[in-house]
């Protein structure tokens, strides 16, 4: 027996060990949304979480001289504004899907970390339509 | 005296595969040229077809690796043991292949190179799995007590395979589902993409194919070598 790799096999199997039963378990529900939050609010109330929805259309404020960030997530039942400071990713748009982790003051979600999800419906730019258009396309495609 | 060693040639399919594979490999890199651009992220989309290559040919390696396994426990043919540990090594290299690949394309997109959630967490698990197989192996010198552990590891892995692919399907996660969807029997991308993602993967599964009996090869040398020396 090399003792040496023995001991680098258990450190890694330690580490399974923490993401299976510490890390996964605390992040199967990866994020909540704002109908979850708003029915059982005590629960998350002063406690990091992640919050997932969609963009509100028209809700989005953004300051680029302050970069402060202001706008809705909804999940369609509930809506929960938002206050981020940073710049957001290139993707972040109306009607995106987006997870912010960070947490309640009062009404409002403060995000520290802003994530955008993006579909995993691909398709090329079609001659005569805007991008907007095609997005639109794909959405009630779906 | 040095030991007597055989001028070894490879044989013809190994030769045919690995060529074929990186001819494919260059016709898929033209492919994924000629792709168009993705609506929302514009030429980003094109890490795809080397991610996604990479992350099915890594399963379906770690899946061999558990078949060749299984094959040892049952006969103990030492070939076996060879060609499984051949086989998790190169599905290793694909799947950090994969991660970075992934990695390059989750921060201009998600905002972030990496989220501890459902997909990211079970490919982190995978990944460690066969780091800690290549340990084991090290750690265990009698070859047969070797084998058998290496196997076991082998074998279990294979379980977490299908979590790893199904984890955007059962948990809420920011990485996105298949784009070509065998659960849901959909493909959501632009014909033009899914030729560049299917020549690209025929690339990939052809030159592990070659590679897999290549280091397969090589190991039954080692093997021989330390035979004579020991």
């Amino acid at each position: 027996m090399r003792w040496k790799y023995f001991v680098g096999f258990l450190i890694i199997l330690g580490a399974i060990g923490y993401l299976v039963w510490g890390g996964l378990g605390k992040n199967l529900v990866y994020f909540i949304t704002p109908s979850e939050y708003k029915a059982n609010e005590g629960k998350y109330a002063g406690k990091r979480i992640r919050l997932g929805g969609l963009v509100k259309p028209g809700s989005v404020r953004y300051d680029p001289n302050t970069l402060e960030l202001r706008f809705v997530i909804t999940d369609g039942l509930a809506e929960v504004p938002v206050f981020h400071r940073g710049t957001p990713p290139a993707l972040f748009k109306e009607n995106q899907g987006v997870v912010v982790e960070g947490k309640f003051e009062g009404e409002t979600f403060y995000g520290d970390n802003l994530l955008v999800k993006h579909s995993e419906t691909y398709q090329a730019p079609k001659e005569g339509y805007t991008p907007e258009d095609v997005r639109r396309l794909i959405e009630e495609a779906k | 005296m040095e030991p007597k060693r055989a001028k070894q040639r490879l044989d013809p399919l190994t030769q045919g595969l690995l060529w074929v594979g990186f001819l494919t490999l260059a016709a898929g890199l033209f492919f994924a040229l000629k792709a168009p651009p993705d609506v929302q992220q514009g030429y980003l989309v094109r890490i795809l077809y080397l991610h996604v290559a990479a992350a099915w040919t890594g399963y379906l390696a770690f899946i061999v690796a558990g078949v060749y396994a299984l094959l040892y426990l049952v006969r103990e043919d030492p070939r076996f043991d060879r060609l499984s540990a051949a086989s998790a090594e190169i599905g290793l290299w694909l799947s950090l292949l994969m991660v970075l690949g992934g990695m390059m394309w989750a921060r201009p997109t998600w905002g972030v190179y990496w989220v501890w959630e459902p997909r990211l967490t079970s490919v982190a698990v995978m990944v460690a799995i066969y780091a800690a197989y290549f340990l084991l192996r090290q750690a265990i010198e009698d070859p047969e007590m070797r084998a058998k552990a290496a196997a076991g590891v082998a074998i279990l892995g294979v379980i977490n395979i299908p979590i790893t692919y199904m984890s955007v399907y059962w948990w809420r996660s920011i990485h996105q589902t298949a784009s070509i969807d065998i659960i849901n029997r959909r493909v959501n991308m632009a014909p033009e993409m899914v030729t560049a993602l299917l020549v690209n993967l025929l690339a990939f599964t052809l030159i592990y194919l070659g590679f897999l009996r290549l280091k397969g090869m090589l190991a039954e040398m080692g093997a021989r070598e330390e035979e004579q020396s020991g």
